[in-house]
């Protein structure tokens, strides 16, 4: 294995100029929200600092992450991403195989005790001895164990390895878990199916730059991403406090772009910065093409159906019952037995109705201590 | 018509001034609260505008929304309050059934009231004991819609009230759940509404002692005998 250069050092040798080098560490300050201030710290990084070695583990995941990461834009190209880090071990796209792959990982963890960056794509089943999910003989919970034991930080990429996602969505037969509920040591959660390319390669940015894990929310996500909802940086917001809906996905209100809220959409309840950076180099989100946001970075996401809903299902009475269905028919029960009880009162208690009116003061008659 | 059996009655001062504002205060806030909370998880478009910058209805049903919010949240605290200082009928502990008379009479109502099985009980004066249980349970009901409100209004609002709920969104699994949660107790005061309105009438129109006016004036009736 090759001594880790710097990301300077890897650029020379790829034939990139120093005015490139220099473009690329703006991009880089910029995308982790570092200030013009800032840029010294960057270019320092990425010129002394020698690339943090990467391990990337793929658990129970479709790959999504990484397809997503690989199209981060800004910084832009394909191969500096890859050059940007040294990815030591990583099951999809490295060339090699077997126990040559399993060498390189063993090498990276003894060689860099303490300095290496372990990503984990996807959710470890814990369900009969983690079975489900094996790879080289050892299961999924095992080689999370070992791998973090000296990692400097621990990044869960997407939904499945920081809430469960699909794996964890009910029954959750494998019994898949986040690699936080796993760890003891703090947990970078960068939530997301998948999460933004861009949001990927500036907390990686961030860790190498200042050489500790960012600021984190109450869910171990990242503040800079996480701290806001797609509602309240959607383009469409206006429209909601205007209190115009789209209500059927080809009436003329969706042709109009108004808010999607009524079909479903979960922007106001999902934190995230889809709405912001937007997804494909900058191009769209799905709110922008007519879709309403699937929560897609929530917890539990999958079982918080139907999508195409504001309200979901009341758990245990099928799908098309709501709360407020539930509810309309607790509020007919309680109108139905209240006026049920009335008439059972004037005929039970008739009795002694008839005896208090009997003994009320007549008309005439003098109240005791009245003063007219 | 014979005058013999007529009792004397007394006025008894039983609902206090801040009793009676705490629940009327209540009262609008929850009406409010109802509706617009109703309408901002069912809204209907309404376009009078050609532009979304020519209206702005739902901010404003929103904006109502938190701030009875707030309004409720404080009388809230104010009755609590009110529950250590205020006199014998507000107290706390008409509220919490610590004495097995409370359950006796619990009993009691409910041979009386609701089934009707048994003609005459006692008539408290101030809360009967179930109805204060029922109280304490709505009280519960209350911090939970606080809560639960509180902590979906804190990502947009930088006061220091909402902050101190966030922590309630990843305990509930995220904003969904909590939205979920708040929504369907919703419908707790619709049904506590029109049951509590119910027993006031009934009450009133059974036992004859004015509870339906006490709340305005304060005042109730007890035999003298």
């Amino acid at each position: 294995m090759a001594e880790n250069l710097t990301i300077w050092q890897t650029m020379q040798a790829k034939g990139h100029s120093r005015r490139e080098f220099l473009k690329f560490c703006s991009f880089a300050a910029a995308l982790a929200g570092i200030g013009s201030a800032g840029f010294p710290r960057v270019l320092r990084a990425f010129e002394k600092e020698p690339r943090p070695p990467v391990i990337w583990l793929h658990f129970q995941e479709c790959t999504c992450c990484s397809e997503s990461f690989i199209r981060s834009s800004h910084p832009i190209v394909a191969d500096v991403v890859f050059d940007y880090l040294s990815l030591d071990y990583t099951e999809t796209l490295q060339a090699a195989a077997g126990f040559q792959a399993e060498q390189c990982m063993e090498d990276t963890m003894k060689k860099f005790a303490g300095k290496y960056i372990l990503l984990v794509e996807g959710s470890i089943p814990l369900e009969d001895d983690g079975i489900y999910c094996t790879i080289a003989g050892k299961s999924a919970v095992d080689i999370l164990r070992e791998t973090a034991k000296n990692a400097a930080a621990v990044i869960a990429w997407g939904s499945c390895a920081s809430n469960g996602c699909i794996q964890g969505a009910a029954p959750n037969p494998t019994g898949a878990t986040p690699v936080h509920d796993i760890l003891s040591q703090p947990v970078i959660n960068v939530p997301g199916c998948p999460p933004i390319a861009e949001v990927m390669t500036a907390v990686v940015t961030h860790i190498l730059v200042f050489g500790k894990i960012p600021e984190l929310d109450s869910q171990g996500r990242p503040r800079e991403f996480y701290s806001r909802r797609v509602h309240d940086t959607c383009y469409r917001r206006p429209t909601y406090d205007a209190g115009l809906f789209v209500e059927s996905w080809d009436d003329e209100n969706a042709r109009k772009g108004y808010c999607l809220y009524k079909m479903g959409c979960r922007g106001p309840v999902t934190y995230n910065a889809c709405a912001v950076t937007r997804w494909n180099e900058g191009t769209s989100y799905p709110i922008q093409s007519g879709h309403g946001c699937l929560g897609c970075s929530e917890n539990g996401f999958w079982d918080n159906g139907p999508f195409y809903r504001h309200l979901a299902s009341f758990p245990g009475f099928g799908i098309e019952t709501t709360a407020d269905t539930i509810g309309t028919v607790v509020g007919v029960a309680a109108a139905v037995g209240v006026t049920a009880h009335a008439i059972t009162t004037n005929i039970r208690k008739r009795k002694l109705i008839a005896e208090e009116i009997q003994n009320s003061v007549p008309e005439s008659g003098d109240v005791e201590g009245g003063e007219e | 018509m014979q005058n013999t059996t007529t009792s004397s009655y007394q006025r008894v001062y039983v609902w206090e001034f801040p009793v009676r504002l705490y629940h009327w205060v209540n009262a609008i806030t929850v009406t409010i609260l109802i509706v617009t909370g109703y309408v901002i998880g069912n809204p209907t478009t309404i376009t009078y505008g050609n532009e979304a910058y020519q209206q702005y209805w739902f901010g404003t049903v929103r904006f109502l929304h938190f701030v009875s919010a707030f309004i409720f949240f404080f009388n809230f605290l104010v009755r609590i309050y009110w529950g250590f200082v205020g006199n014998k009928f507000a107290k706390w502990h008409n509220f919490i059934p610590l004495k097995k008379d409370q359950w006796r009479e619990m009993v009691e109502i409910l041979k009386v009231d609701i089934l009707q099985t048994k003609m005459r009980g006692r008539i408290s004066l101030g809360h009967n004991a179930l109805a204060g249980l029922i109280y304490f349970l709505t009280f519960i009901v209350f911090l939970f819609q606080c809560i639960t409100g509180f902590a979906m209004y804190s990502s947009m609002s930088s006061s220091p009230l909402p902050q101190l709920f966030n922590w309630v969104v990843p305990l509930m699994g995220g904003d969904f759940a909590v939205r979920q949660w708040h929504h369907m107790f919703m419908w707790f005061f619709i049904v506590f509404i029109i049951i509590h309105v119910y027993l006031v009438f009934y009450h009133d129109y059974v036992e004859g002692r004015g509870t339906t006016s006490s709340m305005v004036g304060g005042w109730k009736f007890t035999r003298k005998d």
